[in-house]
């Protein structure tokens, strides 16, 4: 990854190997921080794997801070995700198998 | 100024009061605002209300924090398992936002590794079948195995046991004696599996260190459908050949996708606007059997409406009713925007509970690549 361009509170971040997948999942995040004023993404050609990100923050913290803390939720997120899943998918085996009839 | 509940109350009573208010309730979004976060409504010709809000400060002026909570997130998420049949699946995931659950499909359909076989040495094909037509079907025939314990090849380094899977397919048609052929069909069952490594390793730059039991386990490497006609051929003919399993991803090739596809939708509900009583309410009964039904009896008898999942067939028609003249402000189609009905078709390689557990790991490690380099 680079950071291409930018003060503290403004930078682009080319995010190499990556596509919309984890882009616009970290663009919802990183919409949702209050003081990140401006997000959004781009990927300039199709056929090249990078996408850039661009992120200016209010000030009250760094843009590297922001995508830090968006990863982060994102990953937390993911974790609750997953461990909800497991559960109801268990819940459903047991179900199913008591319900079993030859 | 008020006392808060929180920090982030006493702020926007502070922002949005002026005398002194002696309570702070958590401010509602007006029921119009609400309903066009929660829901997409379906019009006779197009939708409205389509995008999801997601600027923390959409609602500033109301008082209203719209900035990522995991608290809400926890408090509202839940997932329902719906039915699992065989290798497909469908659960609904409700609570969350598109970003994530189209993040999660993109990665079920591209990015979850597989084996499939990428190269076929052919020793000798005299059947009708083209070798690269024959080599391609190969290709798709989806193969058991735990892309887990392979690692991937890097470019033109040599083939061991722990990055690929060997088959061999080694098949002549001839004539029965009472005249019937033998083999005239070649089915995905005449695949063997090498374990040993392969037979021609000097040609096919590849050299087992170990049998290959000792890294995938006793179950070994096999096809997860038996039945899968390869090629045809006539008496004489033969097809030799060995092929190649390597681990790769549905981006670059879709041999390598483990499912048949991964999708989802949005939870339908059918929304009375007003009170549709009388002749009126058996006429949209009518319309919509068994969606909307009568209640009570004689004039102010009224119509209701059912659980939309259960009369999926008629939604479109809801739809088109919506516009129409009679139906229009009576009846609406919407879809909720946070409730995803998600469908897995596994192609049998992995389970489909495995898969999405699996995407969502993905999408993590994606989260850490990017952390590592912050």
């Amino acid at each position: 990854m680079t950071v291409a361009t930018g003060a503290d509170t403004g930078a682009t971040f080319a995010l190499e190997d990556e596509d919309h997948t984890l882009a616009n999942a970290l663009r919802f995040l990183l919409n949702k921080n209050p003081h990140v004023s401006f997000v959004g993404y781009s990927i300039p050609h199709p056929s090249e794997k990078v996408v850039n990100l661009r992120i200016q923050t209010t000030g009250e913290l760094t843009a590297v801070e922001a995508l830090r803390q968006a990863c982060q939720s994102l990953k937390q997120l993911c974790g609750h995700m997953r461990s909800t899943f497991t559960e109801a998918y268990e819940q459903y085996e047991q179900t199913q198998g008591s319900d079993e009839s030859p | 100024m008020g006392e808060g509940k929180s920090g982030r109350a006493s702020k926007k009573q502070k922002a949005a009061s002026g005398p002194s208010p002696q309570y702070v309730e958590e401010p509602v979004l007006p029921e119009n605002l609400q309903q066009q976060q929660d829901y997409v409504t379906c019009g006779d010709a197009l939708n409205y209300n389509v995008s999801t809000a997601d600027s923390a400060q959409l609602f500033a002026a109301l008082g209203i924090d719209n900035s990522w909570s995991f608290k809400k997130f926890k408090k509202d998420f839940r997932v329902v398992i719906n039915w699992v049949k065989g290798m497909d699946m469908e659960f609904e995931l409700i609570g969350t936002s598109p970003a994530v659950a189209n993040a999660l499909r993109r990665i079920l359909i591209a990015e979850v590794p597989t084996m499939a076989i990428e190269h076929v040495f052919l020793v000798n094909n005299t059947s009708i079948i083209a070798d690269e037509v024959l080599s391609h079907r190969l290709g798709l025939v989806p193969i058991r195995a735990d892309p887990d314990l392979f690692e991937s090849k890097a470019g033109s380094e040599r083939s061991t046991e722990k990055t690929t899977a060997i088959f061999k397919l080694d098949i002549r048609c001839t004539w029965r004696p009472d005249k019937t052929m033998a083999n005239e069909k070649v089915m995905s069952a005449e695949l063997k599996w090498l374990p040993g490594g392969s037979q021609m390793p000097e040609e096919t730059n590849c050299q087992f260190e170990q049998d290959q039991r000792e890294v995938v386990g006793p179950e070994g490497v096999s096809l997860v459908h038996e039945d899968i006609l390869l090629a045809k051929m006539r008496p004489g003919q033969e097809i030799r050949l060995e092929a190649h399993c390597m681990k790769g991803t549905g981006a670059e090739h879709a041999k390598w996708s483990p499912v048949a596809t991964a999708w989802y939708r949005l939870q339908p509900e059918v929304m009375l606007l007003k009170e549709v009583e009388g002749a009126q309410a058996d006429e949209l009964a009518a319309e919509l059997p068994g969606l909307v039904t009568v209640q009570g009896s004689g004039a102010s008898r009224k119509a209701a409406v059912g659980d939309a999942r259960q009369h999926e067939k008629l939604l479109e028609k809801v739809r088109r009713l919506s516009g129409e003249e009679t139906w229009r402000g009576c009846i609406e189609l919407r879809k909720r925007k946070d409730h995803f009905i998600y469908t897995i078709e596994s192609t049998g390689v992995l389970r489909p509970e495995q898969l999405f557990t699996r995407a969502i790991d993905i999408l993590v490690a994606k989260c850490d690549k990017l952390l590592e380099h912050l």
